[in-house]
């Protein structure tokens, strides 16, 4: 049963992501756990793939970090079970992955979903999976009530969002700008485009790709949007933590800052926000 | 077989990041006006070009001395002579005049062997694109004289670094820039894989090269094959020589893969020291489309291996895939050595130095021509200039038979 729903319920939903592994499982724990210390309200939990084509470098880095240290779908949902705490959580993973879980029976992609609910999962984002091929997903996410999310791209328009509205499900997830995730020192225009689209769909609006600061995660905020998603510059810092060989305490305790930074932009920038006309 | 959802069998189909989403169903209204149905001429201008730029026809030749060897009338389709040195431009050319009818003004590729890239760097500059090539640094230290000619053809030439350095890398990191400047860049992508349409697309623009050679069949030989063999990495000489012969139900259709230093897996390593996906792969989804993939138990895309780089992909044409299991094509495989002493044998024996990539098909003529008929036809998929240094090297380390004495070009070709 899927508890996305209730992370955007009061104010602006502060979304982080980490590749689940990285550099190492127990260290990957501490990190998830200090997010939400820092505000988090829904966590991204990143099951890597060998091929991540929608990642930048920094991603791509730690998805190389968390398969060198052993990272499989199995131990990711070991992890799950494992994590204390409370939020909902969303596994972004690539099709293949979900597709191959499992037996050979052709259950797929179901065995994958049941597992995943049986953990606690809440629900997937799956960027190399269009609305046209996720049937099978999204019958499995029905049968066992979770949610999946899809991103809208500053490209997408006209009958490809209207063919993403009758799929999605717990947030959506508007990509910022155009090209592969990594932290940017500026927020694109492109995000209140985007924005404006969606402004009738019901479901919340997470905008992600590039967001860096508090100040950013303001900004997009008090431009309507309901949450934000920020991966890169929190792998930065698990990264350059590895890097200088920093314990796992440490790094824990500057993406617990981090993290709160994030959080507190969001809620400003929601202050700021004009009373929506729908919501009371 | 033509595909108007984009799925053969349960294969192919569109698996990529919701940004591209928009280029494709641009790029499949593209194909189905330009390719399918020739508007504003297209098809004609690119058979014209292919004729006038391209060197087309390539001839098929009777082998005189490999049918000596083998008691059976052996043709060889010559690829190897299109410009470039590789069935390569056929596609390459294909999908660059297309976008220009599509009005892109920027075009990204990525290469294996650098014959892709060569291909596309010479289209573009043939007609005036920008050209930017991902390859993998270990692709560009095992074919330097493609790293060459791409940048001498203007095209500007980016190591991709992760992973082991090779194919699947670069198409990923191709992804990746197409993602980012989708709005003005078209991907000519570099065989019959990734999303629809680009499977089909490139199926026909290689397609050429079986409607010469059944042509060419009747006049030279006045019958039909008895096999075809192709050398399959990704596929695309592969459909290309087998499109017009799938409907022959005589005809014997052998894709010949890269068997590597040996077939089974390296389960810990997650490394497959081959690159046969049609023998030995599962299903599974990577770059765009559901095929048949090097992966470990959990669905990680394995490091593949070939002595040869053209081969040398985890992944395979879903149309491929699809006629495997159909019992249509046959998949079979031969490994480095053999190809190795395959390259040695054509050079000596006919004068037609192969690339690595081809000399995999006359391996496995050498080791089952008993099976195939009176009457084989290899594809020629490209030259083998591009390989010296690679052949050299290999030939030392290995110790083949069949090899000339190498040891007085150790070191001196770089
Ligand atoms: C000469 C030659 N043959 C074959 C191949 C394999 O590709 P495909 O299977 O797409 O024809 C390559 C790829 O670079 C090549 O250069």
């Amino acid at each position: 049963m899927s508890r996305i729903p209730e992370a955007f319920a009061d104010g602006p939903a502060f979304i982080p992501y980490l590749a689940v592994g990285d550099p190492d499982y127990e260290s990957s724990i501490e990190y998830v756990e200090a997010l939400e210390r820092g505000g988090a309200d829904v966590v991204e939990l990143g099951l890597p793939f060998s091929e991540p084509v929608a990642e930048g470098p920094t991603i791509q880095n730690a998805v190389v970090r968390a398969l060198e240290g052993g990272m499989t779908p199995t131990r990711f949902f070991e992890f799950v079970e494992e994590l204390d705490v409370d939020v909902p959580l969303v596994c972004m993973t690539y099709y293949n992955l979900i597709y191959r879980y499992g037996d050979d029976d052709g259950n797929r992609p179901r065995a994958f979903v049941e597992k995943a609910a049986e953990v606690g999962l809440d629900g997937f984002v799956v960027p190399d999976l269009p609305a046209e091929e996720a049937g099978p997903l999204r019958e499995a996410c029905d049968e066992f009530d979770l949610d999946l999310v899809f991103i809208v791209a500053p490209t997408t328009e006209g009958e490809r969002l209207e063919r993403i509205m009758e799929q999605v499900s717990g947030y959506v997830y508007v990509q910022a700008r155009l090209g592969v995730t990594g932290a940017r020192s500026d927020v694109s225009t492109q995000t209140d485009e985007s924005l404006a689209r969606l402004d009738e769909w019901d479901v919340p609006k997470a905008v992600g790709f590039g967001i860096k600061t508090g100040e950013h995660a303001e900004r997009i905020v008090a431009g309507g949007a309901d949450g934000i998603i920020v991966g890169s510059a929190l792998v930065d810092i698990v990264a350059e933590g590895h890097e200088n060989g920093d314990s796992a305490e440490t790094v824990a305790s500057r993406l617990e800052t981090k993290a709160r930074e994030l959080s507190e932009g969001a809620s400003r920038g929601f202050a700021q926000r004009p009373p929506h006309p729908e919501r009371t | 077989m033509s595909t108007s959802d984009g799925k053969f069998g349960r294969y192919g189909g569109q698996y990529v990041p919701e940004a591209l989403m928009p280029a494709i169903e641009e790029l499949e209204d593209a194909y189905e006006r330009y390719v399918l149905n020739n508007e504003d001429g297209f098809m004609d201008e690119f058979r014209q070009r292919l004729r006038d730029f391209g060197g087309r026809p390539t001839p098929t030749q009777y082998a005189e001395r490999l049918s000596e060897r083998y008691g059976r009338d052996v043709y060889m389709k010559r690829e190897d002579l299109v410009h470039g040195g590789a069935h390569k431009l056929n596609n390459a050319l294909g999908q660059v005049l297309l976008a220009k009818y599509m009005g892109k003004d920027r075009i990204i590729a990525e290469t294996g062997a650098g014959q892709h890239g060569t291909a596309t760097a010479m289209a573009c500059a043939h007609l005036d694109f920008d050209c930017e090539v991902y390859m993998g640094e270990r692709d560009i230290n095992r074919q330097r004289p493609n790293v060459f000619r791409m940048k001498i053809n203007g095209a500007e030439v980016n190591p991709v670094t992760v992973g082991r350095g090779t194919l699947k890398e670069a198409i990923s990191e191709t992804m990746r820039d197409w993602a980012t400047n989708v709005e003005d860049t078209h991907y000519v992508i570099g065989s019959v894989v990734g999303p629809h349409p680009f499977p089909a697309m490139v199926r026909d623009f290689q397609s050429v090269i079986s409607e010469e050679a059944r042509e060419q069949m009747r006049e030279r030989a006045g019958t039909l094959p008895d096999s075809v063999l192709a050398c399959a990495g990704g596929g695309s000489n592969t459909m290309g020589a087998f499109a017009e012969f799938v409907d022959d139900d005589g005809v014997d259709l052998y894709a010949v893969e890269a068997g590597g230093s040996s077939l089974s897996v390296d389960e810990e390593k997650g490394v497959a020291p081959n690159s046969a996906s049609l023998s030995t792969g599962g299903e599974g989804v990577l770059h765009g489309a559901r095929t048949k993939l090097l992966q470990d138990r959990d669905g990680q895309i394995m490091e593949s291996h070939s002595v040869s780089s053209g081969l040398d992909y985890a992944g395979v044409g879903p149309e491929l895939a699809y006629l495997v299991d159909e019992e249509r094509v046959t998949p079979v495989n031969v490994d480095d050595d053999g190809a190795l002493e395959a390259f040695h044998r054509l050079s000596r024996m006919e004068g037609v130095i192969p690339a690595l990539e081809t000399a995999h098909a006359f391996a496995y003529l050498e080791d089952e021509h008993g099976n195939l008929g009176e009457t084989v036809l290899v594809n020629v998929s490209g030259r083998g200039d591009k390989d010296l240094e690679s052949v050299i090297e290999e030939t030392e380390k290995r110790g083949i038979e069949n090899a000339p004495d190498m040891s007085m070009f150790s070191g001196g070709l770089r």
